[in-house]
C-alpha cells in the first residue's frame, strides 16, 4: 500500500512538472523565428508528455493482485497450441509439456501449415490435432485468428488456454489460474510472456519487463489488462458472445448495404436497358419493389433471415423471367443464323432451350451486363456471411495483432481480465535482429490497425480509463514521429546555431530539468529495479520501425494495400551481420556524428554560444549512447546454450 | 441433450432438443441440421420449446446451421423458444436475425 502511495505521488509530480515545463515552453520559450524547427519539437515535447501522462494514469493503480483462493472443480480446459511454420521438434516439446499440464484438460495442435508429420506426431503423443476445413479454400484465411477460430467450432471446453508453439507450460498453469473465473464476468486471465533463450544483457531486447509488470498490472487495475496472444486464458462463452455479436452486426450492415447499393444499381440498369425491351424492364422494375419491399420489412422490425428469404425466392423468379427473355431472344438471333447457314453448329443448342434456361438461370450467363450486376448483387443480400469461412469469427479479424483488438471487444461487452504476475510458461525469442525487426513491424503494424479501425476512444461500452489504457498502448506506437525532431535539433543547433527554445540558459534547465529527473524517477521506481535502459533505448532507436508501422497500416486500412514486411535472409550457418536492416539509424548516427564535429568547430572559432553547445552536445552524446544498442543487436549470433547453462 | 429428427415432407425437417442448448451440445445440433439439409431436408425448423437454456455456443449452432441451409437454398427457423431462449435472442440481438416463430407449424405456412 505504502509503495503505491509513493507510486502515486511520482505520478503526480512528474504530470504537474511535465505540464509546468510544456506550457513554459508553448508559451513563453518558443522560438517563432524558426518555426520550421521550434514548432515540430515543442508538439514532439508535448507528444511524450502525454505519453508519460498514460503511463501514469497506468501506475496510479499498479500493484500486485490478490490470488485467488480456490481452484474450482469439473471445468473442461481445451489447451491450444498454434503452430504455423515451426520445427516438429519443437512444437512437440511444447505439446508434451501441455499433455502433462495438472489440471484435467484436452490438448490440441491447431496446425496452420497442415502437416502430416505434425498429425502423426500428435497422434503418437496423443493430444488432438486440428487444421483448417475445406471451408477455408479461397476464403481469408485471417492468420492466428482464423486459426483459433476454427478451432473453436469443433472443441467444447468451458476454458481455453492459447499458447503458442514455442511457449512450454508449466504443470501448475491452470491450477494458478482457473481460480480467477469463479467470478462469471471473467473472460480473460493473462499471464507474463518471458523467454528462455534470452542471455544476459538481452542484446535483442526480448523481454518486457516493465509491460508483464507494473504496465499490465496497472491497466488491470482499471480492469483493462490485455490479451497478449499466448500464456492466457479465456471464457468460451465471452468468445462466442464476441462471435454472436459481430455476426450480427456484419449482417445489418451488410444486408443494409447491399440493400441500398441494389436499389441504385437497378436504377441504373433500368436506365440502360432499351425502352423496347418491355420484359426486361418489367422485370427489373418488379426486382426493385422487391427490394424496396425488403427494406420496409426490415424497418418495420421483421428479422433478416426471413426479409432476405423472401427477397432471395422473388429474385430467383424474376431472373428466371429474365434469362427466358434473353433466351428467346437469342433463340430468334440463332435461328435466323440457323436460316442462312443450314445444319450450322450451335443448331443442337437450339434443341434444348428449355435445359439451357435451366443453365442460365443458375448461373451467371445473362446477356445483359446490367441485369447480371443486379443480380450479383442482390445474391449478396443473405445472412450466411459467405465470403467468410465461417459465420461466427470470434477472435477479432481486423487486425495483425488479434489478440489486443480481441480484448478490447471483450471489455466493450462489459467481459472483466485479470493479469496473473506469475511466471507460468517458459517461451523462445528471436535470435537474430531481423526476425525481431520482423516481429515488433508486426506488433506495431497491428496496433495501428486497432487504432484507425477501432478507435477506443470512441468504443462504446468501456469506461474512459479502459479506453486510455489501451489508447496508451496504441499512442506509444507513434513515437517514431517525435524521435527523428528529437535527432533533428540537435543537428540544426550544431550546425547552424539556430535554438529552437528562445530562453536563457538558467530557465531552461529551471523548467526542463525538474520534469526530466522526476521523469526518470518515476520509471526507475515503477520498474521496481528492474531495469527498464534496455526497453526506452530500443523505444527510440526502432523509430524506423514505429513509422514504417504507423504509414503502412494507414495504407492498408484507408486504400486495402498490404502491410509492408522486412526482408530476413534465410541463411543460417552462412552468418553475417545484416547492417542494411539499420540503413536509417546508421544515417541519423554519422548525421549526428558530423553535427558534433561541425559543433565543436563552431565553438572553437568563436561562432558557436558555449551554453547552448554543451547542451546539444550531451544530447547528441544521449542520442548516439540510445542508437549504440544496435550494434550489439546486428552483430549478435544466436543463443548459446551450453555457455548460458 | 438428446435431439430428434422428424421429416415433414416438402424438404421441412423439424430439429428437436430437450434441456440445455450450450457448448456441450451446440456440436451434435450442428451435426444434425447438416446431415438433414444433406439428406435433402434444407428446410429445417429448430424447435426449442424443450429447451430451457441456451448459450452463445447454442446461438453459434443455430447460426452455422443457418448457414448450411441457405447454401442449400433452404432456411433454418426457429420455433417456441422459452423465456430464457427469448432474453438471450434479444441480448445478443440475435432477434434482428433469427426467425421465430410461435409453433413448428407455422414456421413455413407461408411458404
Amino acid at each position: 500500500m505504502n509503495r503505491l502511495l509513493i507510486l502515486r505521488f511520482f505520478v503526480f509530480v512528474t504530470v504537474v512538472l511535465g505540464v509546468n515545463y510544456i506550457a513554459w515552453r508553448w508559451l513563453f520559450s518558443l522560438n517563432w523565428h524558426a518555426w520550421w524547427i521550434a514548432v515540430p519539437l515543442v508538439v514532439a515535447e508535448t507528444y511524450s508528455l502525454i505519453d508519460v501522462s498514460l503511463f501514469g494514469l497506468a501506475m496510479w493503480r499498479a500493484r500486485p493482485r490478490e490470488l485467488p483462493k480456490t481452484v474450482p472443480l469439473g471445468t473442461t480446459v481445451d489447451v491450444f497450441i498454434t503452430t504455423y511454420d515451426e520445427p516438429i521438434d519443437l512444437v512437440m516439446i511444447t505439446a508434451r509439456h501441455a499433455r502433462d499440464i495438472r489440471y484435467p484438460h484436452s490438448t490440441w495442435l491447431l496446425d496452420d501449415g497442415a502437416r502430416p508429420e505434425l498429425a502423426a506426431a500428435a497422434a503418437d503423443l496423443g493430444v488432438g490435432y486440428i487444421k483448417r476445413g475445406a471451408d477455408w479454400v479461397d476464403r481469408p484465411l485471417h492468420a492466428k485468428a482464423g486459426n483459433l477460430n476454427n478451432a473453436l467450432m469443433s472443441t467444447n471446453g468451458e476454458l481455453l488456454l492459447i499458447l503458442d508453439a514455442d511457449q512450454v507450460p508449466q504443470p501448475e498453469i491452470l491450477d494458478k489460474t482457473l481460480g480467477y473465473f469463479d467470478d462469471e464476468r471473467v473472460a480473460l486471465v493473462q499471464t507474463p510472456q518471458l523467454f528462455g533463450n534470452v542471455p544476459i544483457g538481452d542484446p535483442l531486447g526480448s523481454q518486457a519487463p516493465l509491460f508483464y509488470g507494473p504496465i499490465q498490472q496497472g491497466k488491470d487495475g482499471w480492469n483493462a489488462a490485455f490479451f497478449c496472444g499466448s500464456n492466457a486464458i479465456l471464457r468460451r462463452e465471452a468468445l462466442m458472445q464476441l462471435g454472436i455479436t459481430g455476426y450480427v452486426t456484419e449482417v445489418e450492415r451488410a444486408v443494409d448495404t447491399a440493400l441500398r447499393g441494389a436499389h441504385r444499381v437497378i436504377k441504373r440498369a433500368l436506365r440502360s436497358v432499351p425502352k423496347s425491351n418491355e420484359m426486361m424492364h418489367t422485370a427489373l422494375a418488379d426486382v426493385g419493389q422487391a427490394v424496396d419491399a425488403a427494406k420496409a420489412s426490415i424497418d418495420s422490425g421483421e428479422s433478416l433471415s426471413g426479409v432476405t428469404y423472401t427477397l432471395q425466392r422473388r429474385v430467383a423468379e424474376v431472373s428466371q423471367a429474365m434469362v427466358a427473355v434473353d433466351v428467346q431472344l437469342l433463340a430468334q438471333d440463332l435461328r435466323a443464323i440457323e436460316e442462312m447457314d443450314a445444319g450450322g453448329a450451335d443448331s443442337d443448342f437450339i434443341m434444348n432451350i428449355d435445359a439451357t434456361m435451366e443453365v442460365l438461370g443458375s448461373r451467371d450467363l445473362s446477356p445483359l451486363g446490367a441485369v447480371e450486376s443486379v443480380q450479383t448483387l442482390l445474391r449478396s443480400i443473405d445472412v450466411d456471411r459467405s465470403r467468410e469461412a465461417q459465420p461466427l469469427m470470434p477472435l477479432a479479424t481486423i487486425s495483425v495483432t488479434e489478440d489486443m483488438a480481441t480484448s478490447m471487444r471483450l471489455h466493450g461487452l462489459g467481459w472483466k481480465s485479470v493479469y496473473h504476475h506469475e511466471l507460468l510458461a517458459v517461451g523462445l525469442a528471436p535470435e537474430d535482429l531481423g526476425t525481431m525487426l520482423k516481429q515488433r513491424l508486426r506488433w506495431a503494424q497491428g496496433t495501428m490497425q486497432v487504432l484507425i479501425r477501432e478507435n477506443p476512444l470512441v468504443q462504446r461500452g468501456m469506461t474512459l480509463a479502459q479506453r486510455l489504457m489501451y489508447f496508451s498502448t496504441m499512442w506509444s506506437y507513434l513515437s517514431g514521429f517525435a524521435t527523428i525532431v528529437y535527432f533533428a535539433a540537435p543537428i540544426v543547433f550544431l550546425c547552424f546555431g539556430i535554438l529552437p527554445v528562445n530562453t536563457s540558459a538558467w530557465q531552461f534547465f529551471l523548467h526542463f530539468l525538474p520534469f526530466m529527473i522526476a521523469n526518470q524517477v518515476l520509471f526507475a521506481f515503477a520498474g521496481r529495479g528492474v531495469s527498464t535502459w534496455r526497453g526506452q533505448q530500443y523505444s527510440l532507436a526502432l523509430f524506423p520501425v514505429w513509422i514504417e508501422a504507423t504509414v503502412s497500416a494507414a495504407a492498408n486500412v484507408f486504400f486495402g494495400r498490404p502491410l509492408s514486411f522486412i526482408v530476413t535472409s534465410k541463411v543460417r550457418g552462412a552468418y553475417r551481420p545484416q547492417w542494411s536492416l539499420i540503413t536509417p539509424q546508421i544515417i541519423v548516427s554519422v548525421a549526428l556524428t558530423i553535427a558534433t564535429v561541425i559543433g565543436i568547430t563552431r565553438l572553437v572559432l568563436g561562432v558557436g554560444e558555449p551554453i547552448g553547445t554543451a547542451v546539444n552536445l550531451a544530447w547528441v552524446t544521449l542520442d548516439l549512447v540510445v542508437l549504440s544498442v544496435l550494434v550489439p543487436a546486428v552483430r549478435y549470433r544466436g543463443f548459446d546454450y551450453k555457455q548460458e547453462e | 441433450m438428446d435431439f430428434t429428427v422428424q421429416e415433414l415432407g416438402k424438404g421441412i425437417a423439424v430439429v428437436r432438443g430437450a434441456g440445455r442448448l450450450n457448448m456441450v451440445s451446440a456440436g451434435q445440433l450442428r451435426e444434425l441440421v447438416a446431415a438433414a439439409v444433406a439428406g435433402g431436408s434444407a428446410r429445417i425448423v429448430v424447435d426449442l420449446a424443450a429447451v430451457d437454456f441456451i448459450d452463445s455456443s447454442g446461438l453459434g449452432a443455430l447460426v452455422n446451421g443457418l448457414k448450411i441451409a441457405r447454401q442449400a437454398g433452404g432456411d433454418l427457423r426457429i420455433s417456441a423458444p422459452t423465456d430464457q431462449v427469448k432474453l438471450v435472442l434479444q441480448l445478443t440481438n440475435m432477434e434482428r436475425v433469427l426467425a421465430s416463430y410461435p409453433t413448428v407449424e407455422s414456421a413455413y405456412a407461408n411458404d
